[in-house]
């Protein structure tokens, strides 16, 4: 880490957005993660998609677990609360809080160990539910705060620190994902800001679950000769069939390629993520192909990456709880409580 | 409590027992004579022995007639309706001398069970059913029906009573009114031509249950948190809790929904279990709703490790704990008041909770109330500790009342305007010198936000591993408890005088006063105090200093609320005998009578 943080004073130079904000606006504390954690590229990646989405702050709802990724909430949006709930349980955290404003944005940071080991579980039901939000999940394929052992999501065959390799199965979060069925389902990787930044502003714009798997070497336990987590090995085994473009609501789509190639799609906000298809056989709106895709690489021992998943029909959380439309937190008390006059009838009932 | 009012001692103060087999519909033909004595004007307490099962095994409901208003179980049994040969010959057992036995008589008993202390009253049920009603299925159901038309006969009930309750409970299928009258008929019918009715125990019109209800502590509180204005339930399935958000769902969906665009002001998930139960909670109360769980023994272990987060970060949150029988498993169908501990303390490190006892369904719907005020003002977890007794039994009271002049505590919560007004926000500040600090929502100004977290933090709301920093937070959270304790509802507190007093709390409660009642009869003066917090206010504090002698009464095991005192008063311990009943059923006064006059009796207590 280092220990000497930036000053907030701005560069007066620097752009800003349709707010007025700039880019160092959507900072947060400073990291105390390793320097070269892939992690810190992730937040990195929000800040700019969260500046680039001109979102008030305020307007964000930033929740995590517990381990080094989930550290990484307090380094993003300053101005937006923050939840580090324990470990594992962020999801229901987020399901809570969801439930009490739906007119928030959900960004959710987890981790490896916090969301297949210890989360599974909360991850699953919280893809069930097709919460409106997005989870981000910071893949490194080992335990850092406790110091190198393996996670869940570690290959078979890869090898720790010290040598010992790997014989259990791993959990893919995507396979996971779209087994469970997630409506919005990308994998990137966290040395890859040009495609990981419009991803996180897709999945912000999409409107239910949207997880995003994004392998992000850690520097200290996993970047080493033999192992399939490491910045190396991730670069060279990485292919994306799509690639995703982000267009705001009120830009219109003026790129052009050659038909059958481009893929819009219409996000719940009105916004378009573009996809330009790198394999012309893959079709990301098919779950039982895209399923198949991802496995069938991993069985070449490639990581599929992009937007292989999206759904924009599922119905969310709050259209399947038939919510009312404003903020449940904003619902005023005179609404929800029956008062004097309508007891008399609820108790007739009991005698 | 009025003294006896009638000469004849058997009218309207008896107890009738039915045994059956669940799943065979007994449920409501015995909530039917239930609520016909009830509408009769007689006071009843009723109790459903169940079984963890959903069909097929013994299961007893009892009804006590009680006209001088009494809530507590009778402990004895006047007239056994034995429906099932399984547990016949121990049923037949339990009537106690000159009482009565009504059974199919169908098939031969076995004369080895006769017993010439009790009467006896074979009526051919099988028969007359397989006789008038077609189907294997409504042969069953018929047959639970029509044993309360002939006891209906023999106690003197009115049948057009029982009519208008048929006639409301299957207002949608009148069809079944008529079937269920038949059958009711039949049987009060051969009752009449074959026995002399009614018995000397029967019922007589009274009027001592107008503004009443009958309610159990599961819907009363769902009705608070109706009341109280939660708009997020979470829970995961659980015996003896379910009830709670059933009835909570189908409140909603009566009051909760805009006439306009047919939507929820309400958001209810059934969770995968209660870790996520407890977290929505605390999501949700964090983002500024009154959210709850309802669970039993069994989530609040699941729910520990959040419990200690909410307490730590100071996130309010409601928990009705329904408690059954411990431990692990235990029996899920049977009462015991045994999570006093395992509430007061969840979660590792130094933790303290905030406790709420109802002893009836009205305090359930009072404290549910209660409940989120305080877990809003305080910032903290608060537990409203009912156990099946009170939760899944109906029971008489009175009708709820509700002042349209209440206004939720919504606690120390900055307005947005507040927020505009500050220079800088920190969240963990004691400015008003009670250990509460000042929160706000998300959604409201950059200037409001903070980072919640369960890791160590500083008065400021920043992560610390620093000790002072530490240190003065934990010593805030103990100030605050220390508010807690004058914000709980206040023991009630029942003094003349004496040098012994009883301690107890919740559906105890029923019991007790009985108790009390019977021991002043026979010369013996008691005082009593009701705790209905945790932590204990100055009044538990005096009434321990000021009694020489101290029956803490409950219902479990290991003397869970005598721990308690002894940890959070300074009463000498020496000074506390314990009265404990925790074979799951509920506890009778006799229990109770019975451990003071042996203590009594070896000069313990004067």
């Amino acid at each position: 880490m280092s220990f000497i943080s930036k000053p907030k004073v701005a560069n007066p130079s620097l752009p800003s957005n349709e707010l007025g904000l700039n880019r160092r606006d959507y900072e947060g504390s400073m990291s105390t993660l390793c320097a070269g954690c892939g992690h810190d590229s992730v937040t990195a990646a929000i800040v700019q998609a969260a500046y680039e989405l001109a979102l008030p702050p305020q307007s964000v709802v930033k929740l995590s677990g517990i381990g080094c990724s989930s550290k990484t909430t307090a380094y993003f949006v300053a101005g937006a609360h923050g939840f580090n709930a324990v470990h594992g349980r962020m999801p229901s955290i987020a399901t809570g809080a969801n439930a009490a404003n739906r007119n928030l944005r959900y960004i959710g940071v987890s981790g490896d160990g916090d969301s297949l080991s210890i989360g599974v579980g909360q991850l699953a039901h919280v893809i069930r539910r097709n919460l409106d939000m997005v989870y981000i999940l910071e893949n490194n394929g080992v335990y850092g705060l406790t110091k190198g052992q393996f996670s869940a999501s570690a290959d078979i065959g890869t090898k720790s620190k010290k040598g010992e390799a790997n014989e259990q199965e791993p959990i893919d979060p995507v396979l996971l994902a779209l087994a469970l069925g997630a409506s919005f389902v990308a994998r990137s990787f966290s040395g890859d800001k040009e495609q990981l930044v419009p991803l996180i502003k897709a999945g912000l714009s999409h409107s239910g679950f949207a997880i995003i798997d994004v392998l992000s070497p850690c520097v200290t336990f996993n970047d080493h000769e033999g192992s399939t987590k490491s910045y190396a090995y991730v670069r060279e085994h990485s292919e994306a069939p799509v690639a995703a473009d982000y267009v705001a609501p009120q830009r219109e789509i003026s790129v052009s390629y050659a038909p059958g190639e481009l893929l819009p799609v219409t996000m719940h906000d009105g916004s378009s993520v573009l996809l330009r298809k790198l394999d012309p056989d893959y079709d990301p709106t098919d779950r039982a192909q895209a399923a198949a895709y991802v496995q069938e690489r991993a069985m070449r021992n490639e990581y599929v990456t992009g937007l292989i998943y999206v759904d924009q029909k599922r119905r969310d959380f709050h259209a399947r709880a038939n919510t009312t439309d404003a903020a449940l937190n904003s619902v005023p008390f005179e609404r929800l409580c029956p008062g004097a006059a309508k007891l008399p009838r609820i108790l007739a009932s009991f005698r | 409590m009025p003294e006896r009012a009638s000469a004849s001692p058997r009218v309207n103060d008896f107890s009738v027992k039915f045994a059956t087999v669940n799943g065979s519909g007994s449920t409501s033909a015995n909530s039917l004579v239930m609520k016909a004595i009830f509408r009769m004007g007689v006071p009843v307490v009723s109790k459903n022995y169940f079984p963890s099962n959903i069909q097929g095994l013994p299961t007893w409901y009892e009804i006590r007639v009680t006209r001088d208003g009494w809530r507590a179980r009778a402990g004895s049994v006047d007239i056994m309706v034995a429906m099932n040969a399984e547990t016949y010959s121990s049923d037949v057992r339990e009537v106690c001398a000159g009482g009565c036995l009504i059974y199919d008589s169908t098939w031969p008993s076995n004369t080895l069970l006769a017993r010439d202390d009790i009467k006896t009253f074979g009526v051919p049920f099988a028969q007359l059913c397989n006789e008038n009603f077609e189907g294997a299925r409504a042969r069953t159901l018929m047959k639970n029906i029509m044993y309360a038309g002939a006891l209906a006969a023999l106690i003197d009930l009115d049948l057009e009573v029982i009519r208008t309750l048929l006639a409301e409970t299957f207002a949608k299928k009148p069809a079944l009114v008529e079937s269920n009258m038949k059958a009711i008929e039949i049987g009060y019918r051969y009752a009449k031509e074959k026995f002399a009715c009614p018995l000397a125990t029967r019922i007589e019109r009274m009027n001592a249950t107008a503004g009443h209800i009958m309610i159990d502590g599961n819907t009363a509180a769902a009705l608070g948190c109706l009341y109280a204005g939660a708009t997020v339930g979470a829970w995961y399935p659980i015996t003896p809790s379910t009830s709670l958000m059933d009835a909570f769902r189908s409140l909603c969906a009566r009051h909760r929904v805009d006439p306009k665009t047919g939507k929820n002001d309400y958001v209810i998930v059934q969770a995968e279990d209660e870790l996520a139960a407890i977290g929505i909670v605390i999501g949700a109360s964090w983002n500024g709703v009154r959210a709850f769980t309802p669970t039993s023994g069994p989530g609040i272990s699941l729910m520990e490790e959040f419990l200690g987060l909410a307490y730590y970060a100071e996130v309010p949150a409601v928990i009705f704990d329904v408690q059954r029988v411990g431990p692990s498993t235990g029996m899920p169908t049977r009462t015991q008041q045994c999570d006093l501990l395992a509430c007061a303390y969840a979660s590792h490190g130094d933790t303290r909770h905030v406790m709420l006892f109802p002893d009836s369904p009205e305090e359930c719907f009072q404290m549910a109330v209660k409940a989120f005020d305080l877990a809003e003002r305080l910032q903290t977890p608060v537990f409203v500790l009912l156990d099946l007794d009170i939760g899944m039994n109906d029971w008489m009271a009175p009708d709820f009342k509700w002042d349209d002049s209440y206004q939720p505590d919504r606690g120390k919560m900055l307005s947005d305007e507040q927020v505009a007004g500050l220079s800088k926000f920190h969240r963990y500040l004691d400015p008003d010198g009670d250990g509460i600090p000042y929160r706000t929502l998300p959604g409201v100004s950059p200037k409001a936000a903070y980072f919640t977290r369960g890791s160590g933090h500083n008065r400021f709301g920043v992560y610390t591993e620093d000790s002072a920093e530490y240190q003065d937070v934990m010593d805030r959270l103990t100030r605050k408890f220390a508010t807690a304790a004058r914000l709980v509802p206040p023991a009630i507190v029942e003094s003349r005088g004496a040098s012994a007093g009883i301690v107890s709390l919740g559906s105890c409660d029923a019991p007790v006063r009985e108790a009390l009642a019977i021991l002043r009869r026979s010369g013996t003066a008691i005082d009593y105090l009701r705790v209905r917090g945790f932590p204990f206010g100055a009044e538990v504090e005096e009434f321990l200093a000021t009694h020489q002698a101290i029956f803490v009464v409950e219902q479990n095991r290991d003397a869970q609320l005598r721990s308690l005192l002894t940890l959070e008063t300074a009463v000498d311990k020496k000074k506390l005998r314990s009265i404990l009943h925790y074979n799951g059923l509920p506890m009778p006064a006799v229990c109770i009578v019975d451990g003071i006059n042996s203590a009594m009796a070896t000069g313990v207590a004067a």
